[in-house]
């Protein structure tokens, strides 16, 4: 078991990670605007990135209407459309930093906080409750010789793999890029176009699923490959739940 | 050739879900893990431990299920305790502590030699756990396993059970609402039904129909299905009133069936009160069944046209993904693990009231092309989140987690 996230090396063939969060609490929670924020400023970086990002992971049958878990309470729970917008708005990909993110948060409920002074003890239909997650990374068995199989496959990669290599991989690299797009611009200039393709795709708004779906017609359009609709997730193999593909070598 | 444990699981779950269980299971071979929980019969702790045991096994692990012994006062306690940490105030008398402190102690030494030296012992809700404060020299990390709806205890409550349970490595609790300010790890991690087990296998429609000749249940009405112990938080009254509001405009049967837990002694007094407010309608079918009917629950969820779950307070109601496993949508009362399954309009219906529940059983009843669909959804819902593969998957990964030391990363596999 290994506890350290490794760096990719170039053109060994692409080995497909899958992954899944386990989550925790970290033991803060907020009932109203006032909790909220004081949340905010003392919770782990950890927790801030799982609002964002380890949300994706979590079932859902459309894409989201906000696009972070802050904004859906706001929304949802605590009944501030203003709120809401704005702190669907802050753009996580725009941030060097998980604590200048935070800022950004902060500053912006500090707004709301001004604005209205009866809004800081409004109590929520539902409390927040700041989690955090660990993620466990497996071995798909899966591996691409050249970024052709790799396009071949895209539109059947399993959704775990999508969020390790495309979302997660921003924070454990160096320059916080996608393991996709440094691995196919291993393969030199030829791939330029490709990768710069890759890297201008905007994954804030989207589901795991939309993410697939764009990754796939991207390198499909690049190798000119037929579109393709399977989609594994969307409908579960066999009329009585049979096995899904055994992907492992 | 008979299909190992493994291979079963893969048939539904699929391949890939227990690979991932491989992988994880590997790092861990060998691993002494116990299980202690208050009944093996009854109640969804003992249907998930049913299953999760030999699965954890067929892994590599040496795992176990042990079970405490107790006495009347002691279990008269334990439902206090139990509907006290649900936030319903309860008196904590004197002599009824010092019994349960007794019983935890006496269980203390009939355990030890499968306890002390166990690699983690997984104790689950309120019942046994003092047990941990008797075993100074435990080898393990000993994690608390809460089942129930904490969100809002009874504060009395909730502090007495705390000195026994902060002294504990790590908890898990179903929800993040349910956490509760503890000095230890806590984890996440929703329950989950046994795809495989006699409840949620396949019948064939003959078995269904026999069942529901054997209760009088006519194939011709619509019919609605409450299954859950008889206890006042699963509020069969209110689905009682529900079914009467619904009753005005469409003639429907309802089912309320419900099989005792040996450590719930309110259950008497609950089904009484139902069957009073039955009264003689003959379209109320109040069936106490006996904790082995695994089958027959099967098979009335399958027969329902819309199962119902109107609980006031709920730890996770692992009822409510049994009958999304059939296909049924779920109209599930507005509370703890009910929301975590049933998602507004996609797999059933959020109410908090008798009429939010009749207005939704009327609109399925009356737009069949969306209770079958809904009904769809349930079931991939659960396929992807709720079975006890991805139960295990998690407690394979806290196991490796807590041996690891807290890190964020886990990788397995290479």
């Amino acid at each position: 078991m290994n506890t350290t996230p490794p760096e990719p090396a170039p053109i060994t063939p692409f080995a497909v990670r899958d992954c899944a969060l386990l989550t925790l609490s970290t033991g803060v929670g907020a009932e109203n605007l006032k909790e909220f924020h004081e949340g905010l400023q003392r919770v782990p970086e950890s927790s801030i990135y799982h609002h964002f990002w380890g949300r994706l992971l979590r079932p859902q049958f459309d894409e989201p209407e906000y696009s972070n878990d802050f904004a859906s309470w706001a929304y949802h729970h605590l009944r501030e459309k203003a709120l809401a917008e704005r702190l669907s708005t802050v753009d996580p990909t725009e941030f060097d930093t998980l604590e200048t993110l935070r800022q950004e948060l902060l500053e912006v409920v500090e707004q709301a906080l001004d604005e209205n002074p009866v809004v800081p003890w409004l109590r929520a239909e539902q409390p927040f409750a700041f989690v955090r997650s660990q993620i466990i990374v497996f071995d798909s068995g899966q591996r691409f010789a050249t970024p052709r199989e790799m396009a071949e496959s895209m539109a059947r990669l399993p959704l775990g793999a999508v969020y390790y290599h495309f979302i997660d991989a921003r924070r454990r690299t160096e320059n916080r890029r996608d393991d996709l797009s440094v691995w196919v611009d291993s393969w030199g200039p030829d791939y330029t176009s490709l990768c710069d393709a890759l890297r201008s795709l905007d994954p804030y708004f989207s589901s795991l699923k939309e993410i697939r779906r764009m990754l796939a017609s991207t390198f499909a359009r690049f190798f000119d490959l037929p579109g393709e609709s399977e989609d594994l997730e969307g409908a579960p193999p066999g009329a009585v739940f049979g096995p899904r593909r055994r992907r492992r070598a | 050739m008979t299909p190992g444990i493994l291979e079963s699981y893969a048939a539904v779950a699929g391949e890939d879900v227990v690979d991932h269980l491989r992988q994880l299971a590997a790092p861990l071979a060998g691993t002494r893990v116990v299980h202690v929980s208050s009944t093996r019969e009854g109640g969804g702790v003992a249907e998930i431990l049913r299953k999760l045991i030999p699965l954890t096994r067929a892994l590599g692990l040496e795992a176990s299920w042990e079970v405490i012994a107790g006495t009347p006062d002691f279990y008269r306690f334990t439902k206090s305790l139990h509907n006290g940490l649900q936030g319903k105030g309860v008196p904590l008398p004197q002599n009824l502590l010092r019994e349960y402190e007794n019983v935890n102690a006496e269980n203390a030494e009939t355990l030890r030699g499968a306890l002390n030296d166990a690699d983690f012992v997984f104790v689950h809700d309120p019942q046994p756990a003092a047990l941990l404060s008797h075993f100074p020299d435990r080898k393990g990390r000993w994690i608390w396993r809460c089942h129930i709806d904490v969100q809002r205890p009874h504060r009395p409550t909730w502090r007495y059970l705390r000195q026994w349970v902060a002294l504990y490595d790590a908890s898990i609790f179903s929800l993040p609402e349910f956490v509760q300010p503890l000095p230890h790890p806590q984890f996440l991690v929703p329950p989950s039904i046994d795809p495989l087990s006699e409840k949620n296998i396949e019948l064939s429609p003959e078995e269904v129909a026999d069942v529901r000749t054997r209760f009088g249940l006519n194939p011709e009405l619509p019919l609605v299905v409450q299954v859950s112990r008889f206890d006042r938080f699963k509020d069969p009254l209110g689905v009682i009133a529900a079914y009467r509001l619904v009753k005005r405009h469409t003639r429907l049967q309802l089912v309320l069936a419900g099989g005792g837990a040996t450590d719930d002694p309110e259950g008497d007094a609950v089904l009484t009160e139902v069957r009073d407010a039955a009264q003689d309608d003959p379209d109320i079918h109040v069936l106490l069944l006996p904790p082995d009917a695994h089958r027959t629950v099967n098979a009335l969820q399958r027969a329902a046209d819309i199962v119902l779950q109107k609980s006031l307070r709920e730890g996770f109601g692992l009822t409510v993904a049994e009958a999304m496993w059939k296909g049924k949508p779920v109209i599930g009362g507005d509370t703890g693990g009910i929301r975590l399954q049933v998602i507004q309009h996609y797999t059933g219906f959020l109410v908090r009231t008798p009429e939010g529940a009749a207005l939704r059983m009327r609109y399925l009843l009356h737009r069949r092309d969306v209770l079958e669909s809904m009904g769809e959804r349930a079931r991939r819902f659960v396929w992807e989140n709720f079975l006890i593969t991805r139960h295990l998957r998690e407690y394979l990964a806290i196991m490796l987690g807590l041996r690891a030391g807290q890190t964020e990363w886990i990788e397995v596999g290479w």
